[in-house]
């Protein structure tokens, strides 16, 4: 008893006469459908190369081409053949001329062996596949397909829509329920003859031969009928893309391949020299014994798949430039905005970065330069502190600086004096934590030596940019986490805000703030929002500032570092 | 390699290519005396020659300066990754030019003939990029690395183009627009995904940046052969003077596809 192969052949040839041969040798016979289409010369040759094998023969040919019947009458007529001529095979192996045997051809058959009655076909009903494209899985068997998918696409696919509209529906053959799975099956003799030899076939055949890729579900559907002996998988290794195409490969897989274990793999690339070499050599007859096991080749392909349909997050390149609303997820990491706290802390950087281990820049988005951490001229990436470069591009900028630094947190300075162009993408942005202390602008200017008009001048300009921003950062269409505090209600209590800031960020410290920042002495800031007042301007974005000294006798106190139990 | 056929324009060389060139076998040379400018920087040359020659192949379209790197072309020839893309019915394969420089003065290291150049100029920018989309033309414009960084902070809109396609599958009709930037029909510039996943690409590792460029830039100047008044290399030819070091702490060092890959210069996409 024995395998015997149906091998399906199109197109490299001669690879396809290399594994006949290594299949005939170990005594195994093959009977091979070569495609009509193929010229007369090459399969000339292709007999001739294989004249010398007595158990390889050549069956009817039919012109074949793909999603049809045609596939469907080639595997009849292979697997007729097979099972008249050689009457000691056991198991039909439908195979095709780009597959290659993995383990040697005797674990294979002793695999049979000792499953003499077993099915191996993947079978599975309409409800279950997950992996149809184009989203045909039941309708592929009541619909009709006159037209060629392959050339006449838009005839295809408006037939389909219009057949969908009307509620069309063929009638299923009595007793048939619609089965899919992979083309590539091994069916015992048993079985197979069932199917071949039922006197309903003919009624079956003219069902099947309209029905859209019978390939993938003549067989699985009519095994259903006549075996209960089904294992619902396909020995051969075949890995599907997220369009339907089949993975190919090639001689950097020959590690993947040999632990997959699996006893056929398909699409082998033509050229693929060291593969075939390896896995038709004589000395590659090393029994492992071991089940099938494509789980490594497969997180291997679905993670490709993932990275052509999803890829990486954050990442803007030549060939991942998602629209609007598409990046899923505009920048790689978190990281934290953090305005009006320089204004209002003295130390506030040096104090984040100790107390956060995280990388903590000034305001990157300043208006003369980069202020990277550090005061370094370049940052990762090779970055630029050019205030010209990064205006050209802001939100390259952004999404540049937090993908050069994945694995390390960054925090950054801004305000209304900065760029702004960046406001939406950084309020969009889940990963933002966006802090800000309204109004603290105004504490620079009250220490500053400039003219009182030209102060009122500019406290107007940054007003009035900071509500703008605000706007943004409120609107329904805000994803980042957001906290506003106006400068009035921070100061009163500024430990609380900076703990749970602290501790959204995760930092490595877990305990509780030990060391405040040295807060800016803020003596005379009431008196001094009175005067931007008196001068006509409304300064309302700190908060209520009181004028007279009580309040500033209280926050002479909180402005102090202090510790908290 | 995976080329069947070479096809070389040289236009005015006087370093003994043309000589060279002649005697292989596999390689069909034309020569032209004309002016490169005036032959829209040598596209209309190409596209003639694609038009007649290049129908139903794959064509790699490259300056003597650029080398391709694609994802797996350590094992894998040239030839797998066009029977790839004709099996996924991909028409064209971008390639980003990665501008590679040494570290050190330009003038400090000598290229010598016949030296691989990324002994010399074996750093690169990872992450500083700018990619905008051209609406004309549907494909991406991408600007940035080493030249927008050392010659152009104070003008970035005037940073060279590092976007290429320079692997079509070519078709009678097909023509490359502005050098091979962008070509017509549209539809080839759509290298990119645009919902979020990524699609195969490469990387042209630039050997541009080596002693010999100091002198190529001021004789290009003097030919007025370039593009937008030449304006680049007047750029260069400024910054030159001082013989400039690209390198910077945050240069990467050159080691193989997958490092571009991991950086995010290029993407197997679902090549697996």
């Amino acid at each position: 008893m024995t395998v015997g192969f149906a091998m399906l052949v199109h197109n490299s040839l001669d690879r396809a006469a290399e594994v006949a041969r290594h299949w005939a040798r170990n005594d195994c016979p093959v009977v091979i459908h070569v495609d009509k289409k193929v010229e007369r010369r090459a399969f000339k040759t292709l007999t001739a190369s294989l004249g010398d094998l007595e158990n390889v023969k050549f069956c009817k040919r039919h012109s074949c081409e793909w999603g049809t019947w045609s596939l469907v009458e080639a595997s009849q007529s292979a697997a007729e053949m097979l099972l008249e001529e050689f009457p000691d095979v056991r198991h039909v192996y439908l195979a095709s001329g780009s597959c290659l045997p993995l383990r040697p051809v005797q674990e294979l058959k002793d695999y049979l062996a000792d499953r003499p009655m077993t099915n191996f076909i993947e079978s599975v009903t309409t409800e279950d596949v997950p992996w149809t494209v184009g989203g045909l899985d039941i309708e592929r068997f009541i619909f009709r397909f006159p037209f060629s998918w392959k050339k006449h696409r838009r005839a295809f696919d408006g037939y389909v829509r219009f057949q969908r509209r009307i509620g069309f529906k063929r009638k299923v053959p009595e007793g048939l329920t619609p089965h899919l799975g992979s083309q590539w099956w091994c069916l015992t003799r048993q079985t197979l003859t069932a199917i071949l030899e039922d006197p309903d076939r003919p009624i079956y055949d003219r069902y099947f031969s309209k029905v859209w890729i019978p390939d993938e579900s003549y067989f699985q559907t009519l095994t259903r009928l006549y075996s209960t002996n089904i294992e619902s998988r396909s020995l051969t290794l075949s890995k599907f893309d997220f369009q339907g195409k089949p993975h190919i490969f090639y001689d950097d897989h020959m590690q993947l391949l040999r632990r997959s274990d699996c006893f056929v793999a398909r699409k082998i690339w033509p050229h693929a020299n060291k593969l075939y070499a390896g896995f038709l050599s004589d000395d590659a007859s090393i029994f492992t014994g071991a089940e099938p096991n494509p789980g490594k080749i497969d997180r291997v392909f679905s993670k490709a798949v993932e990275r052509r349909t999803k890829g990486r997050p954050g990442l803007y390149m030549q060939s991942r430039f998602p629209n609007d609303n598409w990046e899923n997820g505009l920048t790689s990491s978190t990281y934290s905005i953090f305005e009006g706290f320089t204004e209002l802390f003295e130390d506030f950087e040096e104090w984040l970065a100790r107390v956060t281990q995280t990388r903590v820049h000034g305001h990157l988005y300043g208006p003369d330069r980069v202020e990277f951490a550090g005061n370094q001229k370049v940052f990762a990436g090779a970055m630029t502190d050019s205030a010209e470069l990064r205006d050209y591009n802001p939100r390259a900028f952004l999404t540049n600086l937090i993908w050069n630094t994945r694995g390390e947190r960054q925090c950054f300075m801004f305000g209304p004096a900065d760029n702004q162009d960046i406001s939406w993408d950084v309020a969009k942005d889940p990963n933002a934590q966006i802090s800000v202390i309204t109004g603290a602008w105004a504490v620079p200017l009250f220490f500053s030596n400039a003219n009182f008009s030209d102060i009122r001048r500019e406290a107007a300009r940054l007003q009035r940019i900071e509500a703008e921003h605000l706007e943004v950062l409120r609107s329904v269409w805000t994803k980042a986490r957001v906290r506003i505090w106006t400068l009035a209600d921070f100061i009163e209590n500024p430990m609380e805000p900076l703990q749970t800031i602290i501790d959204e960020i995760g930092a490595r410290q877990a305990n509780r703030l030990t060391e405040a920042p040295r807060m800016v002495s803020l003596d005379g800031f009431g008196q001094f929002l009175q005067n931007l007042k008196n001068q006509g301007m409304h300064p309302h974005l700190m908060g209520d500032f009181p004028v007279g000294p009580p309040l500033n006798e209280a926050r002479r106190k909180t402005s102090k570092p202090y510790v908290v139990k | 390699m995976g080329v069947n056929h070479f096809i070389f324009v040289e236009n005015n060389s006087d370093d003994g290519t043309r000589e060279y060139l002649a005697e292989q076998e596999d390689v069909s040379l034309w020569t032209s005396k004309a002016s490169y400018k005036r032959a829209r920087f040598g596209m209309d040359w190409l596209n003639w020659l694609m038009r007649k020659y290049a129908n139903g192949h794959w064509c790699l379209t490259i300056d003597p300066d650029e080398f391709l790197v694609y994802p797996f072309c350590d094992t894998r020839g040239l030839r797998a990754l066009t029977d790839w893309l004709d099996a996924s019915s991909i028409k064209s394969f971008g390639s980003m030019l990665l501008d590679m420089y040494p570290k050190g003065r330009m003038s400090e290291q000598t290229y010598a003939e016949n030296q691989d150049p990324f002994e010399i100029a074996n750093w690169f920018d990872a992450g500083n990029y700018m990619i905008e989309k051209n609406p004309k033309f549907g494909n991406l414009w991408i600007q940035g690395g080493p030249r927008a960084r050392m010659f152009f902070p104070d003008n970035p809109a005037r940073a060279p183009a590092l976007n290429k396609i320079p692997l079509v599958k070519w078709q009678r009709g097909y023509t490359y627009v502005s050098s091979t930037h962008n070509l017509l029909p549209r539809g080839l510039n759509l290298v990119y995904d645009e919902w979020g996943g990524e699609k195969a690409s490469g990387c042209l590792l630039h050997a541009k940046f080596l002693h010999t460029f100091a002198d190529k830039a001021a004789e290009e100047l003097e030919r007025r052969q370039h593009y937008a008044a030449s304006h680049e290399y007047r750029a260069y030819a400024e910054k030159l003077e001082d013989d400039p070091d690209l390198w910077c702490k945050w240069s990467e060092k050159y080691i193989n596809w997958r490092q571009l890959e991991i950086l995010g210069l290029m993407s197997k996409g679902n090549w697996a």
